[in-house]
């Protein structure tokens, strides 16, 4: 017989990968306003910068999230404005739409905390294909830390580790 | 087809008539010739300082399609050279950056040092494996040191170089376009450098000639239709409406002889009023303001400049003010290239000075700027478009403002044809010509290329 805290464990684990899985769905079917309400007002949404350093410097792997440079830096305002923005129908490089598939994995709870906060981490591959040949593949792992809210989960922090250094796409116009 | 290594650029470019063979985007043969002519020859822009603050600290950069290695020797001078082991040619150093007291070789083990105390020539081979019982008598060691590029300068942080031991002077390749890279480079107080590169320096690949960038960059004032969505969407540093706070009026201002370009203001001696800036934070609001009055103080009545944006030939463009950067477009392939764009802040802004400033050169450049994302689309698209068989028998338009090239007081050798012109472009693809046909920097130098001109002052 499962114990109660393992029944516990499994039902917040199912209950986090169908929030993750709905999320996804909401960026793939455009529902961009949809998908801004998921996100805390004190939002870091923070992709680094890879880099290829040797070993004394591995810590050094990916740029600072301070006073460095990164792919995204944002907070909710301007995760608000990238939406506005492709909103206007005039955002060439995501008009016409890029076809997005965003896929989710490898689910994990690092850390439940007190219940109200945890941290979770997760494989992406997100198949970009645009236009007639544009084709960009994003692969790599997140770490969100989920709030629990009414009515469920708000995501207070993403941080987004794409597994390339020289960015292979012309341009990010895809959300993570 | 014709054989383009013998058509000379000056059939394919008509500057003066503002009209570019599509050729020169898309074509194979000409972009291997541009390795030769233009990237083998110029200045080229390759690193900053601050990537290599220590004794032994290097930074892996590009020179045209090559690989190159910017490294600090334990007394403190800085060199480049070509990344590239002499032996079999591996890639000497695969980091990004890092610290090496010497190169070691990961295929057979080579290793060349710059330490003063230990090589009288930078990057000689140091160590050989086997040496003596294998290569005693043979292998001469001072030959094969690195390849050393033989023109390196440090200009207020920004490191060039140039293959061409016959090039000019730095000083004399930029002319008075260095007044325009000051602006960039100059601490906001006036004071001379003090600007370091914030962090991690982005690069990504785009799918199109590397002309594009530079070009557009030089004074393209008139795509700025094509930023409208990031202008809908209010980007700028205030958090208000378009992308940038308020900018004065820019003309674009050209250097004929040397190829190089700018949007920016004409040569004054007073300081204007500051233009609000950053004006949703009291603090960044009072911040800008010291800056200004400790400016209009050091320089008193010194000659300056403002600029929005511009380009030193080949493919250094950069930014002055909002936001504050530097681009460089590495050539890949004809149809390929790879920006690199470094942040500059000054060194000793306050954290949050530089927390505003990064947080707005993010959302404004690189391949995530809600304005330079829709640059990448533009660029692209064109690429495409003029590969086709038919579409590059064609030629593009550079007429705008065609004719209307005034002399600039006070800068030699400078014109401007007003704020929406591409006579910067036409003087950028007139510089390319004359680099395409000239035979060595003897035919390319500003006398030379141009034998009756009158310097402006
Ligand atoms: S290629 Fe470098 S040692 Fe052989
Ligand atoms: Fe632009």
């Amino acid at each position: 017989m499962p114990t109660d805290a393992a029944l516990q464990a499994l039902l917040l684990h199912h209950e986090i990968e169908g929030f993750l899985l709905a999320e996804a769905d909401l960026l793939d079917d455009r529902k961009y306003r949809d998908w801004l309400n998921l996100f805390t007002d004190d939002l870091v949404y923070w992709m680094p910068i890879s880099r290829n350093v040797p070993p004394p410097d591995r810590d050094r792997a990916r740029s600072d999230e301070s006073l460095d440079a990164s792919w995204f830096n944002e907070g909710l305002d301007t995760l608000t404005q990238r939406v506005n923005q492709i909103e206007t129908d005039i955002h060439w490089s995501e008009e016409p739409p890029t076809r997005t598939t965003h896929m989710v994995s490898n689910v994990r709870i690092l850390d439940v905390g007190d219940g109200d906060e945890i941290r979770t981490k997760c494989r992406f591959l997100v198949y970009c294909n645009r236009l007639q040949d544009e084709v960009d593949l994003f692969v790599g792992k997140r770490f969100d830390t989920l709030r629990r809210a009414s009515g469920g989960w708000k995501i207070s922090r993403r941080e987004i580790h794409l597994d390339q250094s020289v960015l292979l796409a012309k341009s990010l116009t895809t959300f993570f | 087809m014709q054989d383009r290594n013998t058509t000379p650029a000056g059939n394919l470019v008509d500057a003066e008539n503002g009209i570019v063979s599509r050729e020169i985007f898309v074509d194979r043969d000409i972009f291997a010739r541009e390795q030769e002519q233009i990237f083998a020859r110029a200045w080229l822009m390759i690193g900053h300082e601050s990537l290599i603050p220590e004794p032994d600290d290097y930074f892996v950069s590009r020179m045209g399609t090559d690989s190159v290695i910017l490294t600090r020797n334990k007394q403190g001078e800085i060199f480049v050279f070509l990344n590239s082991c002499m032996h079999r040619g591996m890639k000497l150093c695969r980091y990004d950056q890092g610290s090496a007291p010497v190169f070691t070789c990961p295929y057979h083990g080579w290793s060349y040092s710059t330490d003063r105390k230990r090589v009288d020539r930078p990057g000689a081979l140091v160590g050989v494996p086997r040496y003596q019982e294998c290569y005693e008598g043979v292998l001469d060691r001072s030959e094969w040191g690195l390849v050393r590029c033989p023109k390196v300068v440090n200009y207020k942080g920004t490191i060039w170089a140039s293959w061409d031991p016959d090039a000019p002077s730095l000083e004399d390749y930029l002319g008075d376009m260095r007044l325009y890279l000051d602006a960039a480079l100059d601490h906001r107080d006036g004071r001379e450098g003090g600007s370091i590169v914030l962090g991690t320096v982005q690069k990504w690949r785009v799918k199109c000639n590397w002309k594009f960038a530079p070009e557009n960059f030089i004074g393209d004032l008139y795509h700025d239709i094509s930023h409208r969505s990031a202008d809908l969407s209010g980007i700028g540093p205030s958090g208000g409406k378009g992308r940038r706070d308020a900018q004065r009026p820019r003309l674009a201002i050209g250097f004929t002889d040397l190829g190089h370009g700018v949007l920016g203001d004409l040569p004054h001696t007073a300081e204007p009023e500051l233009l609000p800036t950053h004006q949703d934070d009291p603090e960044l609001v009072a911040y800008h303001q010291q800056m200004h009055d400790d400016r209009s103080r050091n320089l008193g009545n010194r000659k300056r400049v403002t600029m929005s944006v511009g380009t030193i030939f080949p493919n250094m463009s950069f930014h002055a003010r909002q936001p504050r950067t530097i681009a460089v477009a590495h050539p890949i392939s004809a149809t390929e290239m790879e920006m690199w764009r470094y942040y500059l802040i000054d060194a000793d802004a306050p954290p949050k000075v530089k927390d505003a400033a990064m947080r707005y050169y993010l959302r404004y450049s690189g391949p995530a700027g809600m304005t330079e994302s829709d640059d990448m689309e533009n660029w692209t698209y064109a690429s495409e478009a003029t590969a086709g068989h038919i579409s590059r028998r064609h030629h593009y338009n550079y007429q705008l403002s065609l004719g209307q090239e005034r002399p600039v007081e006070g800068l030699r050798g400078a014109v401007e044809s007003g704020s929406y012109s591409e006579g910067n472009a036409r003087i950028f693809y007139r510089r390319w010509g004359q680099f395409m046909d000239a035979a060595g920097w003897a035919d390319m130098t500003p006398e030379a290329a141009t034998p009756e001109r009158v310097d402006a002052d």
